[in-house]
């Protein structure tokens, strides 16, 4: 048994009230009416002959109150809640698992749609609870130091099942921040994301404050054009290293768009109303943890008002990579906290259920 | 008011071209043919547009450097933005291209192993035009009618060409994936180059058994459709 089996606690345990299988969880005959806008559903309504204020009244029940079927929609007249639930259901899907690590934070399991996979993870922290989300089933990136990456791509979710990792985990009410930093690579997939942040911030959704939602990149360029120009999100980039070559071993990325062509684009664009910029930097033993990489991230950085984000290496199976030991880690932060980049050390969470950075996967149940 | 000759679209400069052939190589799979504007090397990529209203999509350069137009490989997406339009264009058409670009060069002063599947031959197919040579040259396809410029590639490779075939209908050297080949190989060079080019799943599955087998991440050089 690994060292990360045997310290995890109570690590399986399924969700309270929750016995559904996948199947029965991922219903799929109709489609959903969770995770659509205030636009598609007004399109929706007008197109059923309805009147063009019921979309306003959907959004109130899909977002703002907890209801589980249509029929509870009281304030729509009873033909009009026929004629929804014709074609529509309300398309809420329950995990079918959630393990809890040592530390308190969870990781759920959903199913999506075609019978595949994702997980979720919860982190608690004093009065703050973040939601990284996951924005793909699997990856593209086919980064060096990621589990994601290993289950190859098997799917895009839709803003509503993005969304419904958030509604249908059992700390519903009480998260306070999320961040896209689950399985997949957000901009690979963004009209979906970009419509669940509307969903999650607009007025007529969970009117949550962009400030506090990350949403994270390896940096497809045209993407990252457009989410800076149609979100008000946060923002966080994975640099890892500054160097090119040593980007493309780990992130294949770097060969369509190097790491210089996105913080050019980021410098294009102006930071000042209060999004935050943040770049996120895993921390190898011997391979970008040197003073030159120091040197190189302020030449890169310069001018940028940001914040750098170190995240200790989880070895995932068969890496080539090691972590970097942590005093090594903490000389790497005071150097570039010395040269003027706010530097901070971001705290491993969930290692003991595979819940940490990097770690999420589902690769064995795709495969099932 | 005419369009302009060049417009900027996400990070991209793109230039006006003209389509010069357009053939259905294979079931869904194109090879665009359009004219040279700029230099190129073995290895790049161009970004592609048909309009201006929509974000380029990058494509590896299918043809060599000496060559006097450009070409790509590309898979029809029944719902994709792009394909479905790329393949509809005919001789004489314009759409927009970028300069070619990007980092995944071969290197000539190193034995180089070349490893593909489906499309992700064409950067392959720009080396061999351009004069480099693999010691082995591993092409991964579930159909025979996939394996793209076999000929050629068997002309200059002879039986360093392998044509990885896992479906059924049997033209090909290897019976199964290239990770199958790969498996079942004694020993496999350790101070070689290898360039990856295919779908996520396969770069990270070959990858991985390459380190595996001892070969250094640093001698992996990857290429990944998304």
């Amino acid at each position: 048994m690994s060292d990360i089996e045997h310290r995890a606690t109570n690590i399986e345990q399924p969700v309270s009230s929750i016995q559904h299988t996948a199947r029965d969880s991922y219903r799929g005959n109709k489609l959903p009416l969770f995770g659509k806008t205030l636009d598609e559903l007004t399109a929706l309504v007008l197109e059923l002959g309805l009147p063009k204020f019921t979309a306003k009244q959907i959004t109130d029940w899909l977002y703002k109150k907890e209801i589980t079927s249509i029929e509870e929609m009281t304030n729509l007249s009873k033909k009009a809640r026929e004629l929804l639930s014709e074609k529509y259901e309300l398309g809420l899907v329950a995990p079918i698992k959630v393990q809890e690590s040592s530390d308190g934070t969870r990781k759920y399991l959903f199913p999506t749609a075609h019978n595949k996979y994702i997980e979720t993870a919860m982190i608690p922290e004093r009065e703050r609870k973040t939601v990284c989300v996951s924005s793909q089933v699997g990856c593209k990136m086919g980064c060096l130091f990621c589990m994601t990456g290993k289950q190859g791509f098997n799917g895009q979710l839709t803003a509503g099942e993005i969304v419904n990792q958030i509604r249908m985990i059992e700390e519903y009410g009480s998260v306070t921040n999320i961040v896209y930093m689950g399985m997949g690579e957000p901009f690979d997939n963004l009209d979906e994301v970009l419509k669940s942040t509307e969903i999650l911030t607009a007025e007529w959704g969970y009117a949550m404050s962009p400030r506090r939602i990350t949403v994270s990149s390896i940096g497809i360029v045209p993407a990252l054009k457009r989410f800076l120009t149609e979100s008000d999100c946060n923002l966080a980039i994975s640099v890892h290293t500054p160097f090119d070559l040593e980007r493309q071993q780990l992130m294949p990325v770097q060969m369509a768009y190097p790491l210089q062509k996105v913080v050019d684009e980021i410098r294009s664009f102006d930071f000042d109303k209060q999004r935050k910029l943040s770049f996120e930097y895993i921390v190898f033993g011997g391979l970008n943890d040197t003073s030159e990489h120091v040197k190189e991230m302020v030449r890169l950085l310069k001018g940028i008002r940001s914040h750098i984000n170190l995240i200790r290496f989880h070895p995932i199976p068969g890496t080539p990579l090691q972590p970097t030991n942590e005093e090594r880690l903490q000389e790497f932060k005071d150097e570039l906290n010395n040269k003027g980049i706010l530097t901070t050390i971001r705290a491993s969470r969930g290692q003991d259920i595979y819940a940490a950075c990097g770690l999420l996967s589902t690769k064995g149940l795709q495969e099932t | 008011m005419p369009k302009p000759a060049e417009y900027i679209r996400g990070d991209q400069y793109l230039f006006n071209n003209k389509v010069l052939a357009n053939d259905e190589v294979a079931e869904e799979k194109f090879l665009l043919r359009f004219e040279k504007q700029f230099n190129l090397k073995a290895g790049h990529v161009v970004a592609v547009a048909v309009d201006q209203s929509h974000d380029p999509r990058i494509y590896s350069v299918c043809s060599g450097e000496q060559d006097p137009y450009l070409q790509i490989l590309f898979d029809l997406k029944e719902d994709g933005l792009l394909t479905p339009q790329l393949a509809k264009l005919k001789p004489g058409d314009s759409f927009y291209v970028s300069k070619p670009y990007g980092s995944f060069m071969p290197d000539a002063a190193t034995p180089m192993w070349w490893i593909a599947t489906g499309t992700g031959i064409a950067p392959f197919y720009a080396m061999m035009r351009s004069g480099f040579k693999a010691e082995r040259l591993l092409h991964g396809s579930r159909y025979g009618s996939h394996f793209f410029f076999e000929r050629e590639f068997k002309q200059a490779f002879k039986e360093n060409y392998l044509r990885c075939q896992s479906g059924d209908d049997g033209i090909g050297d290897y019976f199964g994936r290239v990770t199958s080949y790969l498996e079942n190989q004694e020993q496999l060079p350790t101070h070689n180059k290898y360039y990856l080019c295919g779908r996520a799943l396969m770069v990270v599955e070959v990858r991985d058994l390459l380190i595996s087998r001892g070969i250094p991440y640093g001698n992996i050089v990857s290429e990944i459709f998304f």
